[in-house]
């Protein structure tokens, strides 16, 4: 058997596994949705006043404009809840009779990435026709929708991959806040409420330099149907993708070396 | 106590935390303040009743996770076999949540008041301030401790906190009641007493000595203590009957 197709079998089996493990459980899958929806509802719901400070330029809506770091927000989320199934697949010592029985490890990343890809399809689709049953406004075309779908699987897989960097250099689900409350903090450190002009202080100064801010000014640009910083976005998504895909392989050596 | 003294890291989450998100949306939603009808000039200060109420949330793990862990592992069994009573067992439980809400509440309104929030209700408003904002707490704690009792694990303990912030973003901590725009929320924000105890801390802090807010606010935590606080005694006695 080639490599290639050594490396897809054994991310076909994990992400089989992994898929059934997260739609048996509805411990795992609930947390998964209810979450961005929690979300949307509070920030949709409650904030949707600040629209009418002036300088708030966003004519498709709050609601919208919300949906766009909701977006974010699950597929970040998800990608970092299937970390903590790595981590939990170390403690209970699966995960190393796993290293010993692949005969490629490379495709057990690969295959904890597809489960969290296929959640976030989960999760996204479930928020996105709650939103558009609560009146959501989309301008954007179908193809504007498939870019922010294909933002938001990029921003899952990057996750995923931080988080199993985390997961297999730690090797406990107790590493769960580490790899949560960055991610969490970058997310907050980006235009949540309102646009880039209109946030004050030290987090404008961050917000500039952060690179969600682009990722989620080009999310909310897709529902606007007004594609906005796609190549800034491009470039930081193809930046943080391959930081983390060196984050995660050096993960994989440290937990070889640990046995 | 002791527990959390010898574990910094319990001390660092609810302190921590409920302080990032406020510096975080101070910025992130100072443009709401230009507003009409927004009743500050500054969101820091309309925003700073919310750390207080997520240190009272993280009151509510504190007072039952504790307790359910001591469950769990049989502790509470074998301290079942000695003369120790389950009142003073109650008390050192909430006695350890009480001082993280003292020492949470102390450090919340330092870190306001050197950032620049005015205490519009002066130094006697910021010691009521205090007051309510531990009274607040343990309140939660009181919750915890029955969710700990009752049900006897840390997750079912850890289940209940998201609900709480459910409870808090649906509450009008991040906006004013009379300028949400969607009437549903209002309703929600308007039916659930989170709101009453984030309004009564926020008037001590922007619109000076407000007696009906501070009424609703101690008059709900006070409630909820003796509510909870009863529902623990019962379950206290019931779990030690098990045993």
């Amino acid at each position: 058997m080639s490599k290639p197709a050594r490396t897809r079998s054994v991310a076909l089996v994990i992400a089989w596994r992994g898929i059934h493990n997260v739609f048996t459980n509805p411990a795992l899958v609930l947390p998964s949705v209810l979450s961005p929806l929690f979300f949307f509802v509070a920030f949709a719901g409650g904030l949707s006043g600040v629209q009418n400070v002036p300088q708030f330029d966003f004519p498709t809506g709050y609601s919208a404009f919300q949906f766009a770091f909701v977006t974010l927000q699950a597929a970040a989320f998800g990608g970092v809840f299937t970390g903590f199934s790595i981590a939990s697949d170390y403690e209970l010592g699966f995960a190393r009779r796993l290293m010993l029985a692949a005969p490629n490890r490379g495709g057990i990343v690969i295959g904890y990435v597809i489960v969290a890809l296929v959640r976030a399809i989960f999760v996204l689709s479930v928020v996105f026709i709650v939103a558009l049953i609560s009146g959501m406004n989309v301008d954007g075309s179908l193809s504007n929708m498939l870019s922010l779908l294909a933002l938001a699987l990029a921003v899952s897989a990057t996750a995923t991959l931080w988080s199993a960097g985390i997961a297999l250099r730690l090797r406990t689900i107790q590493a769960g806040p580490i790899m949560q409350m960055p991610v969490f903090i970058l997310l907050f450190l980006a235009p949540v409420y309102v646009p880039l002009p209109l946030v004050a202080g030290w987090v404008h100064d961050v917000a500039t330099i952060n690179p969600l801010t682009a990722l989620l000014e080009a999310a909310r640009g897709s529902l606007a149907g007004d594609p906005t910083k796609v190549a800034t976005t491009t470039v930081c998504l193809a930046g943080m993708f391959a930081l983390s895909v060196i984050w995660a392989r050096g993960g994989m050596r440290s937990a070889e070396r640990a046995g | 106590m002791a527990h959390v003294l010898r574990q910094p890291a319990l001390l660092a989450t609810p302190i921590l935390f409920p302080l990032i998100l406020l510096a975080i949306n101070a910025s992130g939603l100072s443009a709401a303040t230009a507003l009409p009808g927004f009743p500050a000039t500054s969101y820091l200060d309309f925003a700073l009743a919310i750390p207080f109420m997520q240190g009272a949330l993280f009151a509510t793990l504190n007072g039952g996770q504790d307790l359910a862990r001591d469950i769990q592992s049989g502790f509470l069994d074998r301290l079942a076999l000695t003369p120790m009573t389950g009142g003073a067992l109650l008390a050192g439980q909430l006695g350890g949540a009480l001082f993280m809400g003292v020492v949470s509440a102390v450090l919340y309104l330092v870190v306001g008041i050197l950032f620049g929030v005015g205490i519009a209700s002066g130094v006697g408003g910021a010691l009521v301030l205090l007051v309510l904002a531990i009274t607040i707490s343990f309140a939660f704690a009181c919750f915890g401790t029955f969710v700990g009792l009752r049900a006897g694990s840390g997750e079912a303990v850890q289940g209940f906190f998201p609900l709480f912030f459910v409870l808090l973003f649906l509450s009008s901590a991040f906006f004013p009641r009379d300028l949400i725009e969607h009437d549903w929320f209002r309703t929600v924000a308007t039916y659930n007493p989170v709101s009453y105890m984030v309004e009564g801390l926020r008037s001590l802090v922007i619109s000076g000595w407000d007696g009906q807010a501070l009424a609703q606010a101690f008059g709900i935590s006070a409630i909820a203590i003796v509510c909870f606080l009863s529902l623990s005694v019962r379950a206290l006695r019931t779990r030690l009957v098990r045993t």
